[in-house]
């Protein structure tokens, strides 16, 4: 048996699944080297997570501290497949932990998807929380209605963004240039559709609950939507159903109360789905299709019933999920968006392991990470505890393959101080830098600095 | 605010919530766990977790829950964390059963 001290592992991919990948490591006195395609760290904490959730964002002070201990290391703005071959890992490390997660936005392939005013929520999320990569989105937000396709809490999250007053949102630490797009908006009508009924959403309760609380916006349910027929019923009355007794709760109290009159309106859409986006080069509005639920209780089905009607917006959200992509020359299943695997090793791939998304798909919570990436961990230190021990390099091998300029840990804690102090002068939490070009400056500033 | 342990848990303590925290906010004694307000993230992600409903947001307690709230947070403060979820205590399964949830 072989002594996990000496093991050198690489992680690729610095979102949750990763640091928990990481934290688990380090707790067997593992080396472990992380290496993230942006020069800056935490994924989808600070990606995805909305920008009026700071509170949820506090999840960062777990990793901070993974990050802090001895054996761990940051090599940032290292794309593996661009910047570094996958193979180099494989060969300079004891195993590779792929945590790089699934970060496309799906699109339902209807007719009309790709007009102009049609978005998935990840490159919109991407855009106002300052992702590097979907700056050039500028989303065209003078139009009066929106749709968003999707019930879940990533299309809560858009329609609470699209629906906040700039004062709102003044607070959080949204990009100043979402912010003053935001403020310009013309948005009167935020539509947000569901191919199931209002007894079936899995919206955390306090999302759905937060959009009641909007200063300028007041929450519209269709008329009757709320008449569930008797298997919804069923579903309902069974206690263990927490969630969505709940959820229909707060769906009840938003129709029962009066209505204010506000600049904006939520409309929640139920048992419709996207047919066909209607327009010659820009959106010009939605046809749905009716559907009716079919099944037995917990499991029913949305199934299309053969009337339309027609939806006026000029602009679609979808979000309906995510995609991930593999690394080139792994096996990948497109279908559920993984790479094959048992219990975290790649199947196809020698010294490889999955955790997060492009593990088990894009569905669970931040939280989901922490067992998944155990579960990971487990698999491999049971592998390398019987193989036969070659030392290996790690990262020493590894600097002299990277000609670009790798970021570190401490470089990153150098652009999070910059990033908070310019939100302390506009009043947020933080103003975050948005490009490539714009961290690495820095940077090169402030080692001119330091000599 | 914060996520609030409440009686549910006694004599259950079946532990999946710990499995799902992002953070490490639960404590525990041997009857039950209980969140520290000053670790807890409000993500909610212990609520569909519990078996036995016993975790609430503070904003959904009610006058018989709210107690809880002042429990959790004194007695976060000096019991230890729970990194890793554990067997249920052995009268957990009767529980369940006395709160018709099994």
């Amino acid at each position: 048996m072989t002594n996990p001290q000496s093991f050198k592992v690489a992680i690729v991919g610095a979102g949750p699944s990763g640091f928990y990948a990481a934290e688990e490591l380090l707790n067997y006195g593992v080396q472990v080297d992380m290496y993230e395609k942006l020069p800056v760290p935490f994924g989808l904490v600070r990606y995805g997570v909305a920008p009026d959730h700071q509170k949820l964002k506090l999840v960062n002070k777990v990793f901070e501290r993974t990050a802090q201990r001895d054996g761990f290391q940051f090599i940032g703005n290292t794309e593996i497949g661009a910047n570094l071959p996958l193979s180099a890992l494989q060969e300079h490390y004891d195993a590779v932990v792929l945590c790089h997660g699934a970060s496309q936005g799906r699109k339902p392939g209807i007719p009309g998807d790709n007009l102009s005013g049609c978005y998935t929520a990840a490159d919109f999320i991407g855009w106002y929380n300052g992702h590097p990569d979907f700056q050039h989105l500028a989303p065209d937000l003078s139009c009066r209605s929106v749709a968003i396709i999707g019930h879940g809490n990533v299309s809560i999250d858009v329609a609470r963004i699209l629906a906040k007053t700039p004062a709102e949102l003044s607070t959080s630490d949204i990009t100043d240039r979402a912010l003053q797009a935001l403020s310009h908006s013309r948005i009167e009508e935020i539509h947000l559709i569901g191919r199931r009924g209002p007894a079936q959403a899995k919206f955390t309760t306090q999302e759905l609950r937060e959009l009641g609380e909007l200063y300028d916006a007041d929450v519209v349910i269709d008329r009757g939507a709320l008449e569930i027929d008797e298997v919804s019923r069923a579903e309902l009355d069974d206690r263990k159903n927490l969630i969505a007794i709940k959820n229909f709760e707060i769906f009840t109290n938003f129709n029962n109360k009066t209505s204010r009159s506000c600049g904006r309106k939520i409309i929640f859409h139920f048992l419709e789905s996207p047919v066909r986006v209607l327009g010659e080069t820009i959106v010009e509005g939605l046809e749905l299709g009716v559907n009716r639920l079919e099944g037995q209780p917990f499991h029913q089905t949305a199934r299309a019933i053969g009337e339309r009607r027609v939806l006026a917006c000029e602009a679609v959200l979808f979000s309906i999920g995510y995609l991930g992509q593999g690394l080139y020359g792994i096996d990948f299943d497109g279908n559920s968006s993984t790479y094959p695997h048992n219990e975290g090793k790649v199947t196809t791939a020698s010294n490889v392991y999955a955790a997060g998304w492009i593990k088990r798909g894009p569905t669970g919570i931040i939280g989901t990470n922490k067992p998944c990436a155990q579960e990971t961990v487990a698999t491999l230190l049971r592998d390398l505890e019987y193989a036969q021990k070659v030392p290996k390099a790690g990262h020493a091998a590894i600097i002299r393959m990277i000609t670009q300029r790798a970021t570190s840990y401490a470089d990153w804690r150098c652009i999070d101080k910059q990033e908070i102090e310019e939100g302390e002068r506009r009043g947020k939490p933080r103003e975050k830098f948005t490009s490539v070009a714009e961290y690495l400056a820095l940077l090169s500033e402030n080692e001119v600095g330091d000599e | 605010m914060t996520h609030v342990v409440t009686a549910n848990c006694q004599r259950c303590r079946f532990t999946d919530c710990v499995a799902t925290c992002p953070v490490t906010c639960f404590h525990f004694d041997d009857g039950m766990l209980y969140i520290d307000p000053e670790e807890c993230i409000d993500c909610g992600a212990c609520v569909p977790a519990c078996p036995v409903q016993a975790i609430h947001s503070e904003y959904d307690l009610d006058e018989t829950m709210a107690l809880w709230t002042e429990i959790n947070a004194e007695r976060a403060r000096y019991l230890p964390v729970i990194n890793n979820k554990l067997a249920p205590l052995p009268t957990a399964e009767d529980k369940l059963r006395e709160l018709g949830l099994l």
